[in-house]
């Protein structure tokens, strides 16, 4: 067991496992140390200086990030001295930065900014000529390097090198002339890519997507999931005006600590997507014409009615939401259907990695077992499938194949070419609503509505209510938390 | 006078090893290889031998630092990146008397109980590398080194390796980073080296000339090497000279000897007898002294400690009257400014900042408050890096403002350099 020692931090005595950093201690008692190139995944760099404080009977300043405590320690963060050291350093920083926050694509999440406003407001001493460095450089399919406003923390590169395990970002030049590079013929181009640009305290690293779409003091931040694979790394999903911008790594030690892969961040657009169906849609001789919901509700209904409810299969969906498969599962069974299966993408082997991704490309897999155990195959026949989210590849070949008397869709997405239902109702995505999924390791995890839904879209389980509220068999649901408390009863969901 | 390092140094072909055994070379090993070694680490600790790379740490203790419980390989490094300016003393050991270095590293590695060497040349010593390997072949085929050095057991592999041509690369722990094959960047210490050094593994790095001393401690004794020099100083020490003298060159005296002897006897005074105007007297990075100062001056640590500045390296540039202060300190900047390796802030800004201050200075453009912007960069970067080259370019600042004032005001006033140029 590791002795607990005291030390004070400007005046407060903090009690703290002996071998913690003072920068640690100082968290632990809520004072944040102003940093750029510490960062609790990396090694310790100890190059920036900023996180540089006071400590009673030492030669000079330390720097916090590095240094541990000791029993009796004194440690001043506040103190005139240690305010005087982070000025001088944000000084000589600035001396040399471009200072386009006006074009900068990081201004208003800058920590140079930040720190800037909170420790040193000093005037610039700097009138002579800057040191100029590549601008608007292409480093990698997602990333975008402007020198000049890099404060050379070297986070990104030992990222590469230390998460990802690929040397890629180097460093070239000395004194101020050093630059971040890749080599020659090579480029950042792994699969994790973008995290630098996360990780990146300024705007010197930018991703070639968000460049110059909009404005960081614009957009909203919803917690939510990725749903690029069953791994669920949790997000925040950048929002305005009901269009997504762009995904960022929420940090869960449990899960994806505070990563996300590029393939998973760039998944937003399809929430943003052309394909997306915005209102119900009708089969009319071969052909979709836009309806109303009163007509896609009365077409459905007369569309199962044909069928003998034995003859109906709902086919639930690993994309899709636990209250949505769940909402979607009680209408059927109240229509007496009995016959339930799931879909969603097929796995992709070559996607799996030993930091974060996995072959299921589903978010809500092991969700959606939980309610049905069947995968829709070959062996699953009917002649009315209701159908949650989208069917891929195989599943579509094989639901077609069967030709069945009816078919009904409730999906986000529906690529022009796929005709392949007879009604299609608008369902919204995951940013449109909240929910539960469940990863791979069978952790529940919730998301949040970003915004309302677009156009006419719903929840799944919101047009379940309502197809059963047509049928004259209300489910009384009104949230998904009451979908999710009335439902998981029925399951072996905690 | 004893001489400890140079005594060989006129002799043709001492790099070759027959001419060198018949001046003695290697008649320490069998001596060595009878001894314990905390036996040998304990005789130069008792000689009193101080690193002559530059921060004159006792090497015995440095070698008593290597944990005594390690189950890592150990290692010894040399340095041989000498890249200070006006520091010239470990080339003409390499080219003079290559062998009483590898004799000196046999002792080292012995004593610390290393079986792997590393000597590190810097990129433009190509001569001086391809010298050490055909000394090395040599030693090699008649078992100096290697396998079971005269049937003692004991094993020692010395490899030789250039660097590509950085100042940085000096620092020890930047030595053994661009060693392992990555950018020379210094470390955080500690832990120190002779802890967790090259591969992570305890290692001693030491400076050429300081190994070149070894020889002499092992067959004369401690007490031989103790009586030369003072109670502090002890020993002899290069001095590589250069600047406004009639006779530059590497001298070996004394330590304690006086600077104004050295000047006068070994280096045939200043060119056209002018006046001293200022002394560097161990490396460019150390705060220079008046011309005054400097011949009331005793070459030993102590003194020069006494006198505000250090015996560092033993790279002695003699300035005289008709040197300008500010260009030479506007040299000075340039050369930390490019030699920075750009890793923490305080150094890679403040460097480039202060050689853009003094080159307009220089320039006569600058104004009257740059010289109080010159010693807030100073202080606002010394001691608050990785390693000691920000203090390098501080020291000298701040001397030579304090000292040569009134020349870098005269710039100012008088719109340019008031010296002919
Ligand atoms: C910027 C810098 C450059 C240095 N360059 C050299 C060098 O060229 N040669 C050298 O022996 N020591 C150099 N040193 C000192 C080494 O870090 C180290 O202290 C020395 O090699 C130890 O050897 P010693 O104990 O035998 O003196 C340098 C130190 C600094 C901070
Ligand atoms: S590009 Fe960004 S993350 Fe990388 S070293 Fe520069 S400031 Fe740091
Ligand atoms: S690993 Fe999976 S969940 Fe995480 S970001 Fe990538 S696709 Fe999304
Ligand atoms: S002080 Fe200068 S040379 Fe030393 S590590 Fe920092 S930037 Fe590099
Ligand atoms: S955060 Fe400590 S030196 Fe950068």
């Amino acid at each position: 067991m590791t002795k607990t020692v005291t030390i004070q931090i400007d005046g407060k005595a903090v009690k703290i496992p002996e071998g913690t950093t003072i920068f640690n201690a100082a968290k632990e008692a809520g004072i944040e140390i102003p940093h750029f190139c510490y960062h609790p995944k990396l090694s310790i760099a100890g190059n920036c200086r900023l996180c540089q404080v006071e400590v009673e009977g030492a030669k000079g300043p330390v720097i916090s990030c590095r240094e541990r405590v000791r029993d009796g320690m004194v440690v001043r963060v506040q103190s005139d001295t240690a305010r005087d050291v982070r000025k001088n350093v944000l000084e000589f920083i600035l001396i040399n930065h471009p200072l386009d926050c006006p074009i900068c694509d990081q201004s208003g999440e800058c920590k140079l900014q930040d720190q800037y406003f909170d420790h040193s407001l000093k005037p610039s001493q700097m009138t002579w000529p800057k040191v100029h460095k590549p601008k608007a450089k292409t480093i990698g399919p997602q990333v975008m390097l402007d020198d000049e406003r890099c404060v050379l923390c070297t986070r990104c590169i030992r990222f590469c090198d230390e998460i990802v395990g690929e040397h890629q970002l180097i460093l070239r030049e000395r004194g101020d002339h050093s630059t971040i590079d890749v080599f020659p013929g090579k480029q950042l181009d792994n699969a994790y890519s973008l995290c630098t640009v996360d990780l990146c305290p300024v705007g010197a690293l930018t991703s070639s997507d968000f460049r110059f779409k909009k404005r960081v003091w614009f957009l909203t931040s919803t917690p939510s999931i990725c749903t690029g694979c069953a791994t669920g790394c949790n997000i925040w999903l950048d929002h305005c005006d009901q269009k997504v911008y762009r995904y960022r790594p929420r940090e869960n030690e449990a899960v994806n600590q505070c990563w996300m892969c590029d393939p998973g961040r760039m998944t937003y657009k399809a929430i943003n997507s052309d394909e997306r169906v915005l209102f119900p849609i009708v089969r009319n001789d071969g052909a979709y014409q836009r309806t109303s919901w009163f007509e896609a509700m009365a077409r459905t209904q007369q569309l199962l009615a044909g069928v003998n409810p034995e003859g109906i299969v709902g086919i639930v969906s690993a994309e899709a939401s636990l209250e949505e498969n769940m909402g979607l599962i009680r209408f059927l069974k109240e229509c007496g259907v009995t016959s339930f299966v799931w879909a969603g993408r097929s796995p992709e082997p070559q996607f799996v990695d030993k930091i974060l991704r996995d072959a299921d490309r589903n978010p809500n897999t092991h969700g959606v077992k939980m309610l049905t155990k069947t995968r829709f195959g070959k062996e699953t026949k009917g002649q009315a499938f209701v159908v949650l989210g989208r069917l891929h590849g195989d599943d579509l070949t094989t639901l077609v194949s069967q030709k069945p008397k009816a078919v009904i869709a409730i999906t986000d997405i529906l690529p022009a070419n796929e005709q392949w239902a007879d009604v299609v109702l608008p369902r919204a995505s995951h940013a449109e609503q909240e929910g539960h999924m469940v990863n791979r390791a069978g952790l529940l995890q919730k998301f949040e509505r970003a915004f309302a839904p677009k156009g006419e879209s719903a929840p799944g389980w919101q047009i379940a209510a309502r197809l059963a509220g047509a049928w004259g068999k209300p489910l009384g649901f009104t949230s998904a938390r009451e979908v999710f408390e009335t439902e998981k009863q029925h399951y072996d969901v905690v | 006078m004893t001489l400890v390092i140079t005594k060989n140094f006129a002799g043709p072909n001492m790099a070759r090893l027959d001419v060198a055994m018949k001046h003695g070379a290697y008649v320490t090993l069998e001596k060595i290889l009878a001894m314990k070694p905390e036996a040998v680490v304990d005789e130069v600790k008792r000689s009193g031998l101080r690193g002559r790379g530059g921060a004159g740490f006792s090497t015995g203790m440095k070698w008593g630092f290597v944990p005594k419980d390690t189950t890592k390989p150990i290692y010894l490094v040399v340095n041989a990146d000498e890249s200070e300016p006006g520091t010239f003393k470990d080339r003409a050991i390499l080219e003079k008397d290559p062998h009483l270095m590898i004799e000196g590293i046999i002792i080292a590695s012995y004593a610390i109980k290393a079986h792997t060497c590393y000597i590190y040349f810097r990129g433009e010593f190509y001569r001086q590398w391809e010298l050490m390997e055909r000394c090395l072949a040599e030693a090699r085929k008649v078992g100096i080194i290697g396998n079971n050095i005269k049937g003692s057991g004991y094993n020692l592999n010395i490899i030789a390796h250039r660097g590509a041509g950085a100042y940085i690369c000096g620092e020890e722990t930047a030595l053994l980073s661009s060693l392992e094959g990555y950018r020379g960047w210094p470390r955080i210490k500690p832990p120190f080296p002779a802890v967790e050094g090259l591969f992570g593994c305890p290692t001693i790095v030491n400076n050429v000339e300081t190994l070149a001393v070894c020889p002499f401690i092992i067959r004369e004794g401690a007490a031989a090497y103790a009586k030369l020099g003072t109670e502090k100083s002890p020993g002899t020490k290069l001095f590589s000279v250069c600047g406004h003298v009639n006779r530059p060159g590497v001298y070996e005296v004394p330590l304690g000897y006086p600077f104004a002897k050295l000047l006068s006897e070994e280096c045939g005074g200043t060119i056209e007898e002018r006046k001293l105007k200022a002394l560097i007297v161990g490396g460019s990075s150390v705060p220079v002294v008046t011309g005054e100062e400097a011949l009331g001056l005793r070459l030993d640590y102590e003194s020069c400690a006494g006198c505000g500045t250090m015996l560092g390296s033993g790279g002695v540039i003699v300035i005289d009257e008709t040197a300008c202060a500010v260009q030479v300190l506007a040299d000075l900047a340039r050369f930390y400014a490019h030699e920075s390796c750009g890793q923490c802030t305080p150094c890679r800004e403040g460097t480039g900042w202060s050689k853009k201050v003094l080159d307009r200075l220089e320039a006569g453009l600058g104004s009257s408050e740059d010289l109080n912007l010159l010693l807030a960069i100073a202080d606002n970067m010394q001691g608050k890096t990785i390693c000691p080259l920000a203090d390098a370019l501080a020291m000298p600042i701040r001397s030579w403002i304090k000292k040569f004032r009134t020349e870098f005001e005269d710039h100012v006033r008088l719109k340019g350099c008031p010296f002919p140029s």
